[in-house]
């Protein structure tokens, strides 16, 4: 059996420090496949949820007097042009251009923020209306369901801003590009609870 | 995939012996899809979602083909940024197991609840 001795691959930046595995694979990337794994149950049993309820509101209002299709239309081109921004900055990192990999992680920060501030809006708008989350059986799945994806889009956000700073000093480059990584893979996944939440939440409500 | 293993048993070694190895290389390297392909991607995503709103704005279909139409198209949506922007297609196959059976998972989770409470209580009353 392999020795567990911690060694840095002589990048001299601690990131890329981690025990030797007998797949050969980076514990945190593995680790962090299996977290995800783990969240597709947690966003199930919340959607799930949601469809449960569906329809079985007494008191308005209603999803289809609230509900913003070309408002959450815009939101969601947002958040996948975010993913597109993602791949993009990786690539640029792995490459070791460091100006372009800035200014994409930037753009993922920029758009992830402009996400939020849609949610902010329709939340506040909701509210206005006289949706809360104790009103009726939509509110409440409503506002655990969306809520908790925008909280995950936050943490992304916050993640993604502290890459940027370690990228802007210096230490981060192709050798340690896995940081983004998978930070990456969590902001595809966020993406991708978003692209069944958007199907299922808003556009099925108007059929 | 012969190459492949050979590649990470190496690269498995490398780690076992403490030598200094290049990570962009090995099986947990990124792969590397290229960025126009990363943009068509992104095209093909945004044409997608406004083929599912229009399906639902326009009122062309009738609404017992707009579910399964929406259905089909998130699905595409959904694999294509798990294959090409989470690397599923081309990284190691470990990724994908962790990953799609927690998923099937949860699909089966949904799709149970909805028959539970949706579909199962209306047996009953087409036999009236």
């Amino acid at each position: 059996m392999a020795t567990a001795v911690a060694h840095d691959h002589g990048h001299g930046d601690g990131h890329a420090v981690h025990p030797p595995t007998s797949t050969g694979l980076n514990t945190w990337k593995v680790g962090f496949w299996v977290f995800m794994g783990s969240e597709t149950l947690f966003f199930g049993t919340l959607i799930g949820t949601y469809m449960v309820y569906r329809g079985t509101s007494v008191v308005g209002p209603y999803p289809q007097d609230i509900l913003d299709i070309p408002l959450t239309t815009l939101s969601t081109f947002v958040l996948l042009m975010s993913s597109l921004a993602v791949v993009l900055a990786l690539e640029f990192l792995q490459q070791g251009r460091r100006n372009l990999a800035l200014f994409w992680t930037m753009m993922i920060i920029v758009l992830g923020c402009g996400f939020l501030g849609f949610q902010a809006y329709e939340f506040t708008h909701f509210y206005k209306e006289g949706l809360t989350l104790s009103t009726n059986m939509f509110g409440s799945t409503f506002f655990v369901l969306t809520g908790f994806h925008g909280a995950h889009v936050t943490v992304g956000v916050i993640w993604l801003l502290v890459l940027w700073f370690d990228m802007f000093r210096g230490h981060m480059g192709p050798q340690n590009a896995l940081r983004l990584e998978i930070a990456g893979l969590y902001w595809h996944f966020v993406d991708i609870v978003w692209i069944v939440i958007f199907t299922l939440v808003y556009l099925m409500e108007f059929i | 995939m012969a190459d492949h293993h050979v590649t990470r048993n190496a690269h498995a070694e490398a780690h076992a012996h403490g030598q200094p190895h290049d990570h962009t290389t090995g099986p947990d390297a990124t792969p590397h899809v290229g960025w126009k392909k990363y943009v068509v991607v992104g095209v093909i995503l945004s044409v997608v979602t406004a083929m599912e709103v229009a399906a639902v704005e326009t009122h062309v279909f009738p609404p017992h083909l707009v579910v399964p139409i929406l259905l089909v198209l998130t699905a595409a949506k959904f694999f294509l940024v798990v294959l090409y922007y989470m690397h599923l297609k081309m990284d190691h196959a470990i990724f994908g197991r962790v990953f799609w059976a927690p998923m099937f998972l949860s699909v089966l989770v949904v799709v149970g609840l909805i028959l539970l409470f949706h579909v199962v209580p209306t047996w009953g009353k087409f036999s009236n």
